[in-house]
């Protein structure tokens, strides 16, 4: 049996490692290539970078801070941010990334992500989906580079990624991004039920039961950004990951 | 001294980190005379089948790894360079290395299973095999995948272990001291760790 998956995701600003808080409030919480070496130790099976300014000022990934990283991270590697071309998809690749991770562009154009599947096969292509409630409730699909979307509608525009070829979607919810209350689980379980292709949830989780709501909610795997990096009530920063046992315990 | 045999086909700093990590050294070089004189060698390989056969042909690297092999030189061939030590492969044309003999075949899966085979997934080894000692300590093995074709190896006791996926496929095979594994030990935490020192240490 394939075990569920668990994702520690890491937000990137100025080579530096930060969290934030409803995608703001971004708090600076260490070296990245520190955090990838105490998550080497840890047996984390999969590991996401999102450099979250990179769209935002039109800037490319930086290629050579992630080649340091993917050559010490010893599991596979999902990177986002700045991501517009087929070259600079080629190019992560290239240097060690498993997955890439595909947002602001798609948002008007999901050409790209049809051109990446059909090149390097639809496994490695990931498209994130960032979600904020209107004033009525109803999740509305977000850009934190304040792009317009084509499509508002999330389950819509879950179901465009799918078709163009994305081979998975990575669901953040604003709202509840760095809260530790849960995961925004009704929209996990509307976009599940649209979709075929495995779906990561993110956003919210502040203890593992979240992450065992959110996996009965309809979500394939479960990513974390706070979870793993903070400690305790005061939030300490403090790389953390549940063993292996009890990973295996949580989801029977 | 590991050698990795750098032929244009994929990141090898991963590797090279995971050898720094166990306490040895290695040299990431595609120099014929280097590698000629290698003490270790590991042939890595991420792509397609003739594309890498091709690379091996131009750096004029076909012969010398052969004969590496017949010399005896302890090998490892990791996810495609596994499957270039086989005869031929349905992915391309050109012919395999031959050390192995066997073919490598496309996955043919039941509907609900996707091709390529990419995750984490179990592992069932042969308790005897030197590669694979010290594995009870770490729980079920279990090492990360990500490949379209699997090796059909010819003879069984050359098996070392295999994956289940859609049915059993060999995801490890060796024959003397030429060995290869169709998984990514270098992305396999523990468990790869454990499987390059076995390859350094036991080898």
């Amino acid at each position: 049996m394939l075990r569920v998956r668990i994702i520690p995701v890491l937000l990137l600003r100025n080579q530096g490692l930060v969290k934030t808080v409803k995608f703001d409030k971004a708090k600076y919480i260490g070296d990245p290539i520190n955090a990838v070496k105490l998550f080497n130790d840890k047996g984390v099976d999969e590991l996401a970078f999102m450099d979250i300014d990179a769209s935002k000022e039109g800037k490319k990934p930086d290629f050579e801070l992630i080649e340091k990283f993917a050559s010490e991270c010893f599991m596979p590697l999902a990177y986002g941010g700045g991501i517009s071309t087929i070259r600079d998809v080629k190019r992560l690749f290239a240097i060690g990334v498993e997955k890439v991770i595909i947002n602001t562009v798609s948002l008007s154009n999901l050409a790209l992500v049809s051109e990446a599947a059909d090149i390097f096969g639809d496994q490695s292509i990931v498209v994130a989906i960032d979600v904020k409630k209107n004033i009525w409730g109803k999740p509305q699909v977000y850009s934190h580079a304040k792009k317009k979307p084509d499509i508002s509608d999330v389950v819509e525009y879950a179901k465009a990624a799918e078709r163009a070829g994305a081979g998975e979607l990575i669901l953040t919810s604003v709202d509840h991004d760095g809260m530790m209350n849960g995961y925004d689980l009704s929209t996990i379980s509307k976009v599940s039920e649209a979709i075929k292709i495995p779906l990561v949830a993110c956003g919210g989780a502040g203890n593992l039961e979240h992450l065992k709501e959110a996996h009965s909610a309809g979500a394939t795997a479960l990513a974390a950004g706070s979870l793993f990096v903070y400690h305790g009530p005061l939030k300490g920063v403090l790389i953390n990951f549940p063993s292996s046992e009890k990973m295996a315990s949580l989801f029977g | 001294m590991i050698t990795i045999i750098d032929y244009g086909m994929g990141n090898l700093g991963s590797i090279r980190n995971m050898i720094k990590k166990l306490g040895y050294h290695s040299e990431i070089t595609s120099d014929p005379e280097v590698i000629a004189q290698a003490k270790k060698l590991i042939l890595p390989g991420v792509g397609k089948f003739d594309r890498a056969m091709g690379n091996l042909a131009h750096l004029n690297l076909i012969n010398i790894i052969q004969n590496k092999a017949v010399e005896g030189t302890p090998m490892l061939g990791i996810c495609l360079g596994m499957q270039l030590l086989a005869d031929s492969s349905e992915e391309g044309t050109l012919k395999g290395l031959g050390i192995i003999p066997g073919e490598v075949k496309r996955f043919i899966v039941p509907k609900e299973l996707k091709v390529p085979h990419m995750g984490w997934n179990l592992v069932h080894y042969r308790k005897d095999s030197p590669l694979f000692a010290n594995f009870e300590d770490l729980g079920e093995a279990r090492f990360y995948f990500v490949h379209t074709y699997k090796y059909l190896c010819q003879n069984q006791d050359q098996i070392l272990a295999t994956t289940n996926y859609g049915g059993d496929f060999t995801c490890a095979l060796q024959k003397g001291n030429i060995m290869g594994v169709q998984f990514h030990p270098e992305k396999s935490h523990f468990f790869g760790m454990n499987l390059l020192k076995n390859f350094i240490e036991k080898i």
